[in-house]
């Protein structure tokens, strides 16, 4: 029983059902058959009656003349006749008041003349029963462990009684009519059952199946992110329907969660590589001027070999190269500029308009600013230049490039796209740090400026893979930073 | 009064005449138990025989017993019939006798005792006392007559020698009594029971001949005696006759017959001095 109750509703809700309709077929079979059974009972009676009604009047006349042939062959003629209807006739046999036998169809079992009492132990039950109710007309008696039913029928006319008739009914005929009744209740309830367990077993998976995803679905909660529940396995506003809604609405919940966690880190990891590349570019920076100072009073000294000036200019460019690198990793975003003007936004488009042509690039352009915006132009061209050649390098040939620019809710939003390559997760997930192992080409700090300059302007960058196969980068930077 | 009298004779001739102008028409032969009835075809083919013979129209009348068909002659409804000798002998005044069957070479039949076959022991009717028997007709000879004419002479009284008996009114029928055990006895015609054999040896099988009694005079075949004598002698022809010609013949096979002859009622001696004994004459 445990191991049933144990089972999955896939299982249990369609074998309950069909359990139910068996048991409901069987017992409408059964109180079918019972009902039958009495109804056959009624029937024969009736018939086995009818019967003996009508050979009364005939039998009567020939008792009357003690013409026994004539009453015999009345007999034989009926019982040949029924037998060949529902009832079957075994024996018939008229019996005068004093309960002998005049005459019977099978005149060795019952001759003629016997006394009734004595043919057999079944036929005393009956001659008492003649006697007891000598008044009544007809009346069939069922005689209990009896292979027989006897139907009795006063022969008489104008309340002159001449004796009885006695047919004997073979109950045999019982269960081949019975069976045939019961075969019909039976193929009855096989119909029924043959529509209704195939519809329940349909019913009982439907029911189950949302069920079965939701247990599977939140059973791999904590272990990874289930896989979306089908929308279409359960369409209505019910309890179940509510749970699939509270479901997905707890399960949105927390990959949001989660999101915010990862960006977190991501942001504070971030951070902390900001401090420390400023940090060390400031340490670097003190000396590296001294140094580079020193280097030029050096260089202005006339009385230098050539050697020694090459060995300078060497040094000098090294030392440049630290300057830029180290100038790269420490994003200033607080140096003064102008606003930024729409045209900005344009220049952005000639600028990089060539490169986009040699690789036969779509690049649709939105600019909705009109106005000048409280943001300093350097920066945000240096942000657009920079993901815009990201982008065009991207972009598969012939591929496609989208930018669209406008403010929106008091904040300048970025929008660039482009099809091509899509970056993983994993890669996403380290776009933004400097010398990113994933940055191909270039020495990796172009998205780290541009995240450090967004950061610096109080906004948020993101990248995702949309729908449509683009990676999309977003700015969102609040006007007046 | 005498007008009316003589009006009502007139009427009275006129309807007589009616009457022998109808008979002219169509001859009516009564069938009886007398011969095995029970092939119907025989006896539709044996009626379009008759009537080809005659270029008349005959008709036979099933009679459920010998006095029936006396009844219908006497009231002229029937021309001819079949009778049993005791019928014949009772109604010598209003019959004549037409022709006798020949069966087996000889115009006699015989009565058989017979018993159903599970009965071993019976030798003899007296073996019999106290049993049911089944007799054919009170008119019959093979089938009544014949034993209650054995009891008498074995000092028996036929009314009491047995505990019942009954009537069947057809030598077949009182066979099948005793051959389904209604009966522990019966007395029928030795040559219905011998031509069921032919066709019926499941019923007579049923049965055992315990003894045979007779020779019996044939039942006969009679003519109502007012018939017109020109009648009398076409049927008496025919029937005479029906063993010279082919078709006559197959028919008298089917019949189990040899043919017909014309007897005298000597034949019927016999059978009138056991009905003389039994006080029916």
């Amino acid at each position: 029983m445990k191991l049933f109750l144990n089972l999955s509703y896939r299982y249990k809700i369609p074998l309950w059902g069909s359990l139910l309709i068996l048991v409901t077929a069987l017992a409408v079979s059964i109180s079918f058959m019972i009902n039958d059974y009495r109804q056959l009972e009624n029937d024969l009676t009736v018939e086995s009656e009818k019967l003996g009604y009508s050979l009364k009047s005939n039998l009567f006349t020939a008792m009357l003349h003690d013409d026994i042939w004539r009453a015999f062959e009345i007999i034989t003629e009926a019982s040949h006749r029924a037998s060949s209807n529902r009832v079957l006739v075994e024996n018939m046999l008229l019996v005068d008041n004093a309960g002998r036998v005049v005459v019977s169809t099978h005149p060795r079992e019952a001759p003629m003349l016997a006394e009734l009492d004595k043919l057999s132990p079944e036929f005393a039950k009956i001659a008492a029963q003649i006697k007891q109710y000598p008044d009544q007309p007809s009346r069939t008696i069922y005689v209990s462990d009896s292979k027989h039913y006897y139907s009795l029928t006063r022969i008489e006319k104008d309340n002159a009684s001449l004796g009885t008739l006695i047919i004997v009914h073979s109950k045999e005929v019982f269960l081949p009519l019975f069976a045939e009744s019961a075969l019909h209740g039976l193929s009855a309830g096989a119909l029924i059952l043959a529509i209704l367990l195939p519809f329940n077993w349909y019913w009982g998976r439907r029911m189950a199946l949302p069920l079965v995803q939701l247990a599977e679905r939140m059973a791999q909660l904590g272990k990874k992110w289930p896989d979306d529940l089908d929308p279409h396995l359960y369409g209505y506003r019910d309890e179940l329907g509510r749970l699939y809604e509270a479901y997905n609405l707890l399960l949105n919940d927390l990959k949001t969660k989660d999101a915010l966690e990862i960006r977190m880190v991501q942001s504070e990891r971030l951070a902390a590589l900001g401090q420390l590349a400023a940090g060390i570019a400031h340490e670097i920076n003190n000396p590296l001027s001294g140094m580079l100072t020193a280097i030029d009073t050096l260089k202005h000294h006339t009385d230098l070999d050539p050697r020694t000036t090459k060995t300078i200019a060497l040094i000098e460019r090294g030392l440049t190269q630290i300057k830029d690198t180290v100038a790269a990793l420490l994003v200033e975003a607080k140096m003064n500029s102008r606003n930024l003007m729409p045209q900005d936004i344009e220049d952005v488009l000639t600028l990089i308009a060539p490169m986009g042509s040699k690789k036969a690039l779509h690049i649709a352009w939105h600019n909705s600013l009109t106005d000048e915006v409280a943001l300093p132009a350097t920066f945000v061209r240096q942000i657009m230049i920079n993901l815009l050649i990201n982008a065009i390098k991207a972009a598969s040939q012939q591929g496609e490039v989208a930018c669209d620019i406008g403010i929106e809710d008091g904040q300048l939003d970025i929008s660039i796209s482009n099809n091509g390559k899509m970056l993983s997760p994993e890669q996403i997930s380290h776009l933004f740090e400097p010398f990113s192992s994933m940055s191909e080409g270039g020495h990796g700090l172009g998205l780290w400026v541009t995240y450090q300059i967004v950061q610096q302007l109080g906004g948020h960058i993101a990248v995702k893979r949309e729908f449509n196969d683009h990676m999309n980068f977003t700015v969102e930077i609040p006007l007046g930073a | 009064m005498k007008t009316i009298l003589r009006l009502f004779a007139i009427l009275s001739i006129l309807l007589a005449a009616n009457g022998a102008f109808a008979a002219a028409q169509t001859l009516r032969f009564g069938i009886t138990p007398a011969m095995a009835r029970n092939q119907y075809a025989l006896l539709e083919d044996w009626r379009d025989y008759l009537a080809r013979q005659l270029d008349r129209k005959v008709e036979f009348v099933f009679c459920d017993s010998y006095l029936d068909s006396l009844d219908l002659m006497k009231q002229q409804k029937l021309d001819f019939a079949w009778l049993s000798a005791p019928a014949y002998l009772e109604s010598m005044q209003q019959t004549d006798l037409l022709a006798t069957p020949v069966y087996q070479g000889k115009t006699y039949d015989h009565a058989y005792l017979i018993v159903p076959s599970t009965d071993k022991s019976t030798r003899s009717l007296l073996n019999l006392k106290g049993k049911i028997f089944a007799y054919v007709d009170s008119a019959s000879n093979t089938g009544y007559l014949a034993s209650r004419d054995q009891l008498q002479l074995a000092k028996q009284d036929p009314d009491q020698f047995f505990r019942k008996t009954f009537f069947t009114h057809d030598h077949l029928k009182a066979i099948a009594a005793v051959a389904i055990g209604l009966a522990d006895g019966g007395t029928v015609s030795g040559f219905v029971w011998d031509t069921l054999t032919l066709s019926r040896q499941d019923i007579t099988g049923e049965t055992r001949i315990v003894a045979k009694s007779g020779p019996y005079g044939f039942p006969p075949v009679v003519a109502r005696h007012t018939l017109n004598k020109n009648d009398f002698a076409q049927m008496q022809n025919a029937l005479l006759n029906m063993s010279k010609n082919k078709e006559g013949i197959a028919l008298l096979r089917r019949i189990n017959l040899d043919g017909f002859t014309s007897a005298d009622s000597r034949l019927y001696h016999g059978v009138y001095q056991m009905m003389k004994r039994a006080g029916e004459l």
